[in-house]
């Protein structure tokens, strides 16, 4: 589907976005990995997220009070394939994750780089191309490079998840450049994913056009947890209104000049 | 090549001519190296064995070279104060932080150190259990409960009473599980060790292997059984010291330990730990060694999940305490938190060794699994006759139930498995 909205077309409050059939009216993604459980729900609750990803490495217990559980009734699960360096194991991980009753949502993550868990986009793709044939709803984590995401939507991905920065930096949206041609570009939803520290960041990745921001460290980390998943939320919801409203131009320089510099054409037929 | 092939292929070792040894011998002094090349029947701690692997890729004179250089006190509160406020801590710069100088910045580090381990790890702390499979061993190392001369009580289990002990432990909920043995590959061969890592796998999400260093084949056979982690001790750094604690078996062979965990890389293991004994010898020269080992294991395999221990020297039975300076609490913790600042992906465990008030700070600070239900013992799990005895003494003896509780208790999230072997 596409997902540029023209300004204005749709009210705010009825502006959903849809992923492998589903509807979503939320556009914030909750990542549960750095938290206690009980504050998983806390923070689903108060971002108001709809989507809550999680790590089958994680999910793979027979332990009590799994993350499983932890997640409210209604949130749709997009299990991640963390721990896989190589397409074929990001395979056999979204497998287990059908296996483990967590359902065809994948998000597809494939790194071989322990320090700053960059995704390696050559293997996303072999992995994105195998798991959409397989009838899985592919979300693939990517480095925001244009000829990729185009392979990305050729091999089935239902949205592309460009990094704003390192995982876990909080260091925002460094990519930025990089996203906003993935937007112009791309007609399927675009995510920004890792690096996202602060709400204004969300914010202003939704503004330029994102479909939804994805954050965890950011929460995890915050002093209080669910007065940031809320903060996060509002953000969320603030600079989609923005793109749906149509910001105002920003000008480069001193300003406008009153007096047009052109002003003095067509007084030759005068 | 796809990246399959790249990256987690088992690459063989470079063939070297036997009796392949290595220049670092040449700085002991002559009286050292008298006593290094006779204490054991002329086994040269610096010659490969000629049926070990030798990668000999410089990485560990490379090590040794920058412990050599390394002053702890000639560091300043100044360099302190540079290395806490750069962005990154440089390999340089793990010295200062280890070093005496550091030691009234031991709060500050503890905070730096606690916000990276929450930025990387979140409140997550997972568990295992270490499974002794048997305590014979061919080596003498002269501060250990297992080495060949200690009168200890050997044993060995056999299948039924593996199948016992694993079906006990996850009886308690442990789904990651370490498995170890004395360093006697005839006892205890990779025939065995492989066996026991298949019914591991059976009961258990993680399975870790801590026996003696082994050939890159060897390696992917356990791989293939099912183990994804290896850790291997160092012990010291020291090439002197070294060669005098460690005086019968192969592990008297340095480099060859030393590139242990390269080669369990290149048999396909997801992940390696590296730990000297905190008190063997000058502790400081030896987690920069550590350190540094890390280091360079990590830039030449940048997939490799890496792991510190941070074991100090615990009495055994049948062991002499050799005189090493002795670690305390605070400087044990200095080093731990200099790991995570300068590694700050890298899993921290710490050992049982250390009391529970001891290991639940931490815990919040920078470790990111502890193990819970140890027995070093053979055969205690099951309550099977205790047939052989312990490799030292521990110290925090809670059960899981107990260490999930008292994890909880300082805001930590118990996590039982954080792993999936592919």
């Amino acid at each position: 589907m596409t997902e540029h909205i023209t300004s204005g077309a749709v009210a705010p409050g009825a502006d959903t976005w849809t992923l492998g059939g589903k509807e979503f009216a939320s556009r914030f993604i909750l990542g549960s990995g750095k938290f206690r459980l009980d504050v998983v729900r806390a923070a689903v609750e108060d971002a108001g997220a709809q989507i809550v990803t999680l790590a089958v490495r994680r999910a793979n217990t027979s332990q009590e009070g799994s993350i499983l559980d932890a997640v409210p009734e209604g949130v749709t699960l997009l299990p991640n394939t963390s721990g896989a360096r190589t397409a074929k194991e990001a395979v056999r991980i979204a497998r287990l994750a059908r296996e483990l009753g967590c359902g065809d949502f994948i998000k597809v993550e494939v790194i071989r780089d322990a320090r700053y868990l960059l995704p390696d986009n050559a293997e996303t793709v072999r992995a994105t191309d195998m798991l959409a044939s397989e009838g899985f709803t592919v979300l693939p984590y990517m480095y925001p490079d244009l000829n990729v995401a185009r392979d990305l939507v050729s091999a089935g991905a239902a949205a592309v998840m460009p990094l704003g920065a390192p995982i876990g930096s909080n260091r925002g949206l460094v990519t930025r450049d990089f996203i906003r041609i993935l937007i112009e570009e791309i007609d399927l939803p675009v995510i920004v994913d890792a690096g996202i520290g602060r709400p204004s960041q969300a914010c202003e990745a939704m503004e330029m056009g994102a479909a939804a921001v994805m954050a965890n460290t950011a929460v995890a980390t915050a002093g209080n947890i669910p007065l940031m998943a809320r903060a996060f939320g509002d953000a969320v919801r603030a600079g989609r209104a923005a793109f749906l409203a149509g910001p105002g131009r920003v000008l480069d320089g001193a300003g406008e000049a009153s007096s047009p510099l052109t002003g003095f054409l067509g007084e030759e037929d005068r | 090549m796809s990246a399959d092939e790249k990256n987690v292929q088992v690459a063989g070792p470079e063939t070297v001519p036997v009796g392949k040894r290595c220049r670092r011998i040449v700085s002991m002094d002559e009286k050292d190296m008298a006593h290094a090349i006779h204490a054991d029947y002329g086994l040269d701690p610096m010659t490969f064995l000629p049926d070990m692997d030798v990668l000999d890729n410089g990485m560990f004179d490379c090590v040794l070279d920058a412990v050599e250089a390394y002053d702890p006190d000639a560091v300043t509160a100044a360099d302190v104060r540079r290395a806490l406020d750069a962005d990154v801590v440089e390999p340089a710069d793990f010295g200062v932080l280890v070093s005496p100088a550091a030691e009234p910045f031991l709060e500050e580090m503890a905070e730096r150190a606690r916000a990276e381990r929450v930025r990387w790890f979140g409140t997550n702390i997972q568990f295992f259990t270490p499974l002794y499979l048997a305590n014979y061993c061919e080596n003498r190392c002269v501060y250990c409960g297992f080495n060949c001369e200690s009168g200890i009580r050997r044993a060995r289990l056999d299948e039924a009473q593996t199948i016992a002990e694993l079906d006990a432990i996850a009886a308690t909920g442990q789904e990651e599980i370490l498995l170890l043995t004395g360093e006697d590959p005839v006892t205890s061969d990779v025939d065995y060790i492989a066996r026991a890592c298949e019914l591991a796998a059976a009961r258990f999400r993680n399975v870790g292997v801590e026996v003696y260093p082994a050939n890159v084949a060897d390696y992917a056979r356990l791989h293939e059984a099912g183990a994804d982690f290896v850790t291997v001790f160092q012990e010291t750094y020291d090439p002197v010291r070294y060669a005098k604690l460690h005086l019968r078996g192969r592990k008297r062979i340095m480099p060859y330990r030393f590139e242990a965990q390269e080669r369990a890389l290149r048999g396909g293991m997801r992940g390696v730990a590296f730990a000297p004994l905190l008190g063997l010898s000058e502790f400081r020269r030896d987690a920069l060694a550590c350190a540094l080992h890390a280091y360079y294991v990590s830039r030449a395999y940048p997939h490799a999940e890496i792991s510190f221990s941070c074991p100090r020297l615990r009495p055994a039975a049948g062991a002499v305490t050799p005189n090493g300076p002795h670690v305390s609490e605070a400087q044990l913790l200095q080093v731990i938190c200099a790991y995570r600042l300068f590694m700050p992906f890298a899993g921290v465990t710490v050992s049982s060794r250390e009391s529970a008030r001891f290991r639940d700070h931490v815990a919040t600070i920078t470790a990111t699994k502890v193990s819970a239900g140890v027995s070093t013992g053979i055969g205690e799990h099951a309550h099977q006759a205790e047939e052989g005895d312990d490799q030292f003494e521990i110290d925090d003896s809670r059960s899981l139930a107990e260490m999930c509780a008292a994890m909880r208790d300082m805001g930590l999230e118990p996590v039982m498995n954080d792993h999936v072997l592919v």
